[in-house]
């Protein structure tokens, strides 16, 4: 079967004056119809530059070095930007973090609207207004005629990321790709919006990829979880499985270094030391340096991405099958 | 009377900024006659509470709640509209600079950023020596630097590195290398505002056992602000939930987080996102924080409240003490319908 989606081996580097950098090495996964995937990792884990590079969004100095990333058919990585512009906002559409640095200032929400639907669609003056309207109502703005002549300025945090989300849906994009889009919101806000998404994803069959540090959040929205660690993905799998019983030693940190989770002691489970930068990356197994279960193999050889039957989950790790006798 | 008064007390501070500009910003016109109009922010309307020495007191709530004005005006950098601070009993919002200087000793600041509070023309040794040196005239330099490399190696900096500056650090070690900056004087008492919103998971978990760790050591006292509800239910004691410049409950954490009564504490706490539950049912609020410029008669949080009442729009209600401890400031409480 063909999936929606398909991430085949993609690398992507930044050629800078001392040499190219690896940003993302070897990434691979697939999605499909519908379906919904959290990438998630801390900064500087090439999550969000994997989600960039779908819709052909790395600025130079970067670029896809090799991989292929399948959609639809066709592959991404090689489209021209004539035929890009066609999937950018049409079939794929984008969330930021910041829904002020998204939405342009000086236009009113109404002409922006208008704006991306006549960049994709044949449509009269009454037609993009009826769709504009009908998108708003969809993303719960209350009165949405009068918003149609506001200005980003005049609305509040949570009501210009619905915007931007009702801008997002206007062409029935097949993914949503998201960089942390509740980041920059309060709690309340936070979780009226994760709402939103779940239920616009599940209402439109909307596949979305997720981009977040916050595993909670993740963990609340995307059925499959991808956890990224300087530039590669170490753990993937369903996400109640990675959360409930994560495999991977640096998903295991990650988790129990979160206040309040299974351990009820004061001092918290931290990871020693922090993530590499992508110019100071270790040989070997990437995370070996903070791994309490570090062997020999690990400081020269790099584990695969490999899947394991009795896991139900793919996972980078030399421990490989001993890692479930590990489980603390 | 009590003996021994509590390390600090807050009692009905408010805090209003003006914000109206110039002259001409100011003027108005009303019934053809001209008047000048002031625009005031109300970020603190009557504040009260106080922190027993060795808790960890955690103020939360959203942005634009007025928590950072509270931690700024405990400290006096804000001097408060009106209200009074005590410290061990001694009234500080009414010193002079002098006067405050020994409490300034006492009482210190970790911020969010650690990429801004930390001056990045200074090595982290003369950024560390400056506050001894100050506060502490007579010491020598070779004093002061075998200082330096104590609580370096304390917070968890290699002392090798005194001598760097700044940017050649991670955003983690440069937030231990700020609290090793609040802890050379010795406090009694740290304001932490934010001090790991900043950092990643991993470093996050780092830097609150490093708080942990120097309170035991050091018996010290803090005052948390954060919005993440999960770092206040891990380390604080007790926890004032604050909205509008107000704060809406006070209570033990324990009991707060099983059995929060202020209904926007419990929207609150059922908005956190919590790991490997699916969606739970998060209380609506109706609309949007209320600007603090014109604040809502009566009580702030009526026009969202989902059991507002008729009194809750015209009367304010005030903070009254309900089982073990807890301070509540809701009609709907105290008249038994929540």
């Amino acid at each position: 079967m063909q999936h929606l989606l398909q991430l085949e081996d993609v690398v992507i580097r930044f050629a800078l004056r001392f040499g190219d950098l690896t940003a993302v090495d070897g990434v691979s996964f697939a999605l499909d119809k519908g379906q919904r995937l959290g990438l998630v990792g801390e900064s500087g884990a090439g999550k969000s530059v994997t989600g960039f590079s779908i819709i052909n969004l790395i600025s130079k100095p970067g670029y896809i070095a090799s991989g292929r990333i399948l959609f639809e058919g066709r592959d991404l990585a090689h489209l021209d930007e004539e035929e890009m512009r066609d999937i950018r906002g049409n079939r794929i559409s984008m969330i930021f973090q910041d829904p002020m640095m998204t939405l342009n200032p000086v236009l009113t929400i109404g002409e922006q609207m208008v704006e991306t639907l006549l960049a994709h669609r044949k449509f009269t003056e009454d037609e993009c207004r009826d769709r504009a309207l009908e998108t708003l109502r969809k993303v719960h703005i209350p009165s949405p005629e009068k918003r149609l002549s506001q200005y980003p300025h005049e609305l509040s945090g949570g009501m210009r990321q619905r915007i931007v989300i009702a801008i997002a849906l206007l062409a029935d994009p097949a993914l949503i790709i998201a960089d942390e889009p509740s980041t920059a919101l309060d709690v309340t806000i936070q979780a009226e919006i994760l709402d939103l998404l779940l239920e616009l994803c599940e209402s439109e069959k909307t596949a979305l990829i997720l981009i977040t540090h916050d595993l909670a959040v993740v963990s609340q929205v995307t059925e499959t979880i991808a956890v990224m660690y300087a530039g590669k993905i170490v753990e993937l799998g369903s996400t109640e499985a990675v959360i409930h019983t994560p495999m991977h030693p640096y998903t295991r940190g990650l988790i129990n270094a979160l206040p309040g989770s299974v351990h009820s002691e004061r001092r918290l489970n931290q990871i020693p030391g922090m993530m590499p930068s992508l110019m100071t990356i270790p040989p070997g197994c990437s995370f070996h340096p903070r791994c309490e279960y570090r062997m020999e193999v690990c400081r020269h050889q790099v584990p695969d991405l490999r899947y394991y039957e009795s896991f139900g989950r793919e996972v980078a790790c030399h421990l490989g099958e001993g890692l479930f006798g590990r489980s603390s | 009377m009590n003996p021994t008064p509590p390390l600090l007390e807050v009692k009905n501070i408010t805090k209003h900024f003006d914000i109206s500009g110039g002259f001409l910003e100011k003027l108005s016109l009303e019934n053809m006659r001209p008047v000048l109009k002031k625009t005031v922010v109300h970020a603190l309307n009557d504040v009260s509470f106080s922190i027993i020495a060795g808790e960890t007191f955690s103020i939360v709530g959203e942005s634009g709640c007025g928590k950072s004005t509270l931690g700024r005006a405990v400290l006096g950098l804000y001097p408060p509209s009106s209200g009074q601070i005590y410290y061990y009993g001694t009234r500080i919002d009414v010193l002079n600079a002098r006067e405050m200087l020994p409490y300034r000793r006492k009482m210190q600041m970790v911020f969010q950023d650690p990429y801004a509070s930390l001056n990045p023309r200074m090595k982290v040794e003369q950024t560390l020596m400056e506050p001894v040196l100050f506060h502490n005239p007579a010491i020598t330099m070779l004093e002061a630097r075998d200082l330096v490399s104590e609580i370096m190696e304390q917070v968890g900096v290699d002392p090798l590195w005194a001598s760097r500056y700044p940017h050649e650090f991670s955003g983690g070690q440069r937030q231990r290398i700020s609290i090793a900056r609040a802890l050379m004087v010795e406090p009694e008492f740290i304001v932490a505002d934010e001090p790991i919103s900043a950092l990643d998971v991993s470093i996050q978990a780092q830097i609150l056992n490093l708080f942990m760790e120097a309170q035991e050591t050091r018996g010290l006292t803090y005052l948390f602000i954060t919005h993440d509800m999960s770092v206040v239910k891990h380390i604080s004691t007790r926890v004032a939930v604050m909205y509008l410049g107000t704060i809406c409950e006070l209570a033990r954490t324990e009991a707060l987080f099983t059995r929060p009564r202020h209904p926007y504490t419990q929207a609150l706490l059922s908005a956190i996102p919590v790991l490997g539950t699916k969606k739970a049912r998060h209380i609506k609020l109706k609309g949007e924080v209320p600007t603090p410029i014109d604040l809502p008669k009566g009580c702030v949080f009526h026009k969202r409240c989902p059991h507002v009442f008729a009194r809750c729009r015209e009367e304010v209600p005030l903070l009254a003490e309900y089982d073990s401890g807890r301070l509540l400031a809701c009609h709907g409480v105290e008249e038994g319908r929540i």
